[in-house]
């Protein structure tokens, strides 16, 4: 069962850059502090205001060692209490994951957690994430984060034509809802029309993984401000409550997508145990958004099934009917997702920030009709690992 | 506020170089001793599911370093794990959080560098200054603390012969440590008299590249007496980012240092450090350090580090009875090596370096040039 937090925390303010492949009129510091800024005007708060920073990257993307260290002169955690903490992928989820922690403990009031990446600075993040694997035995395998295994096994499952059809749909839905939001990076303006097109003519990266499926490498920050209760209430005006979250990690070889040793995906085992410790039975039912670190189309489709804790063809099946667009059952990713943006150790951040934008219905151009009372954000990184976090829009689960 | 424990270390020996292991063999090694010691499982109702690590992608030359450590860290099958990417002491203060916020009990913290592994430490220490102004300069940990020494020397008018007392002790405690790197016995000439590595630190004062891991188990209140019927608490953390620029800051004073111990001390309801402390763990990259970390934590006048070098403060403080950084300590876990040392010590389990009725240990850790960035932790019996 769930562990009664030892306090309520709150996400009191948002700020993001403009994601893009290059951003050559900034160095890393400025980046974070255009971000840093817009954070703190959106919780109306000063640096004075900030007890502790929590800062993240994976830092030989860009190759800076303890990069907090200069980054100081941007995030103003100058005389502050201050934590570097990182996974992979996950990072930006974890740093919002840990400031939670932070706050919920009651030895900081008010945290600010910083994610970011500037991979136009690291030339390849194929090159950067191959340099993950072990080097003795796997790097010499492996190549960065494409893979055809998803793809694969979505072909075996359901067919060559329906697997690549899904993936291409959910890919095209995504382009559509990142050409809503002004902040996305990559906006192709792709049509329904144009898939049979793209599944023929797409450069293959690797088996059926092909260039349009892939993330994009991105340049961008994200800041998230998380204060305890009574500080959010007082702070600000809606602020978007942190429920729970959990960490799923698998072990270092990739060899179980091969071989499965371990029977579950580490997606749904978070979902699994994050949903039965917090009593949602049915998530479809459940939440009014999710936004997916869904670092190929492939594996978009893939994870639907696992994080709503679906069975054999139904989330292909809402994948066809169109019950993850925005208007649909559950809408996904309305940010875009990333395969439209992707600066890593911000994107399991900017997942959770849209989630709370969303709840208080200042995503601007992108912002969901419906009401947004419950969302879901997920991280990926590292080898399958998975990061989940649940956010809500009222105080009340405690009486659910 | 609720209290954390410490339940139980395990330290690997320390070497110049543990050529004959890869550090997940390291770190699987200690855990082995960890379990055997408290019998902790992984996963179930009652066992560790969450881990901190600590590491650096730099030193293991890995993206995302903890990602190697998985396996051995019993993170793999289905648990939570987040890396402490900074110092190790730091992760002491988050394990603490994680326990302290209701999101977990017990939590398992592993840290390991083999320094062995770099060409040169400061080519690393290089890479954390920005690639624009400062790195191109070629600024490191090493010539900023010659920077820091010189300014420190002339400020407290230190001489050669109090710094050379600080690593001839520092050498003689390590003798008694079975996890020390460096244990040769040095005599005050040996230091004063040997060669300059970066003015004005001399070879004999700058600390010995050093392979090492520690792990420990942290637990709630409610949870550590099924681990121990001795646990140590921790009772006070503190930690400080100062400014990037040398220039900005009063390098011959750590202004960091002094609001990190603050805040340690004042988590922990200190009010006289001088009178409540009576052990501590310094890191003292480099001989003049451990004067001048002792001015920042309260426990010597400022300015006045030499004299009381010769009134034998250190050895009224229980200064690094492990023989600290001075006798060799891999850079990223200098910090938990002390936290380890602080519980032996506090439990009575230091064996030949053991000191006489402790209760109240401060540990200080640092990272970056010159001291940038300043860690404290207040453990008590």
């Amino acid at each position: 069962m769930t562990k009664k937090k030892n306090r309520n925390v709150g996400i009191v303010g948002i700020g993001m850059t403009e994601i893009s492949s290059h951003k050559e009129d900034q160095n890393q510091p400025e980046m974070i502090n255009e971000a840093v800024r817009a954070a703190l005007a959106d919780a109306g708060i000063t640096l004075k205001d900030i007890d502790c920073v929590v800062h993240g990257n994976m830092e030989l993307f860009e190759m800076v060692h303890q990069p907090d260290l200069w980054h100081m002169i941007g995030t103003g955690a100058l005389g502050k209490p201050e934590f570097r903490i990182t996974t992979g992928g996950t990072t930006g989820m974890t740093l919002v994951a840990a400031s939670d922690n932070l706050v919920a403990s009651g030895m900081y009031d008010v945290v600010m957690a910083i994610g970011f990446n500037k991979l136009q600075e690291a030339g390849s993040t194929t090159g950067g994430i191959t340099n993950m694997a072990d080097a003795l035995w796997y790097r010499h395998l492996q190549t960065g984060a494409l893979t055809s295994t998803s793809a694969n096994l979505s072909i075996e499952e359901f067919g060559e034509e329906r697997a690549r059809k899904a993936a291409m749909k959910h890919r095209i839905m995504m382009d559509k809802h990142a050409s809503l939001n002004q902040r996305a990076h990559r906006r192709f303006g792709l049509e329904y029309n144009q898939m049979e097109d793209l599944m023929k003519n797409s450069p293959q990266l690797i088996g059926d993984l092909r260039l349009i499926h892939m993330c994009s490498q991105s340049d961008g920050a994200c800041v998230m401000i998380l204060a305890s209760e009574e500080k959010a209430k007082r702070m600000s005006k809606k602020p978007v409550w942190i429920r729970d979250h959990i960490a799923v990690h698998r072990e270092e070889t990739a060899s179980n997508a091969y071989f499965p040793l371990l029977s579950e995906t580490s997606q749904r085992v978070a979902a699994r145990k994050l949903f039965a410790r917090n009593g949602i039975t049915n998530p479809v039912e459940y939440f009014d958004v999710f936004e997916m670190y869904d670092p190929s189309a492939w594996w978009g489709i893939e994870w639907l099934r696992e994080f709503f804790l679906l069975e054999g063809d139904e989330a292909i099946k809402m994948v066809e009917n169109g019950d993850w667009d925005l208007d649909g059952k559950v809408p996904v990713n309305p940010s875009g997702g990333v395969t439209a943006s992707n600066p890593i150790s911000a994107t399991a951040m900017l997942k959770p920030a849209e989630v709370a934008l969303q709840i208080r219905r200042d995503a601007g151009t992108h912002q969901l009709k419906r009401e947004v009372r419950h969302g879901l954000a997920s991280g990926f990184g590292g080898v399958m690992w998975t990061e989940l976090m649940m956010l809500e829009k009222d105080l009340n689960w405690q009486e659910v | 506020m609720k209290r954390v424990a410490i339940c139980a270390v395990a330290q690997h020996e320390i070497k110049a170089n543990i050529w004959d292991k890869r550090f997940q063999d390291m770190l699987l090694d200690i855990l082995e001793d960890l379990q055997g010691e408290t019998g902790f499982v992984f996963g179930g109702e009652n066992g560790v599911k969450n881990i901190v690590t600590c590491s650096d992608d730099f030193f293991d030359a890995r993206t995302i370093s903890d990602n190697a450590v998985n396996d051995v860290v019993g993170a793999a099958n289905y648990r939570g794990e987040q890396k402490m990417a900074q110092e190790g002491l730091n992760g002491i203060g988050y394990a603490m959080s994680v326990i302290l916020s209701g999101h977990d009990d017990v939590i398992y913290l592993a840290g390991h560098c083999k320094e062995s592994l770099s060409a040169s430490r400061n080519q690393i220490a290089n890479m954390a200054y920005d690639p624009f102004y400062c790195r191109c300069l070629g600024l490191d940990y090493l010539n900023t603390a010659g920077l820091q020494a010189r300014a420190y020397m002339e400020k407290t008018k230190i001489t050669q012969e109090q710094l050379a007392k600080v690593v001839v002790r520092a050498r003689q405690w390590a003798s008694r440590n079975t996890y020390a790197n460096e244990k040769t016995q040095l005599n005050l000439g040996d230091v004063m008299y040997s060669s300059v590595l970066c003015d004005p630190i001399r070879s004999l004062h700058a600390y010995p590249v050093s392979d090492g891991a520690v792990v420990m188990l942290l637990a709630s209140e409610e949870r550590a007496f099924e681990f121990t019927d001795n646990p140590i608490w921790i009772t006070g953390f503190g930690n400080c980012m100062d400014s990037y620029f040398m220039g900005r800051r009063d390098i011959a004073s750590s202004s960091a240092l002094k609001k990190a111990a603050e805040q340690a001390y004042q988590m922990a309801g200190i009010k006289k450090p001088r009178k409540s402390v009576n052990l501590v763990e310094a890191m003292d990259c480099y001989a003049y350090q451990q004067p001048m970390w002792l001015e920042g934590l309260g426990l010597c006048d400022e300015g006045k580090g030499g004299c009381f070098i010769d009134e034998h403060g250190p050895a009224k403080y229980n200064v690094n009875l492990s023989g600290g950084m001075l006798a060799g300590r891999p850079l990223m876990i200098g910090g938990l090596y002390g936290v380890a040392e602080a519980v032996l010590q506090l439990k009575g389990q230091a064996n030949e370096h053991q000191a006489a009725d402790v209760n109240c240990a401060v540990i200080q850790s640092t990272t970056g040039g010159a001291g940038q960035f300043q860690t404290v932790v207040v453990l008590e019996r």
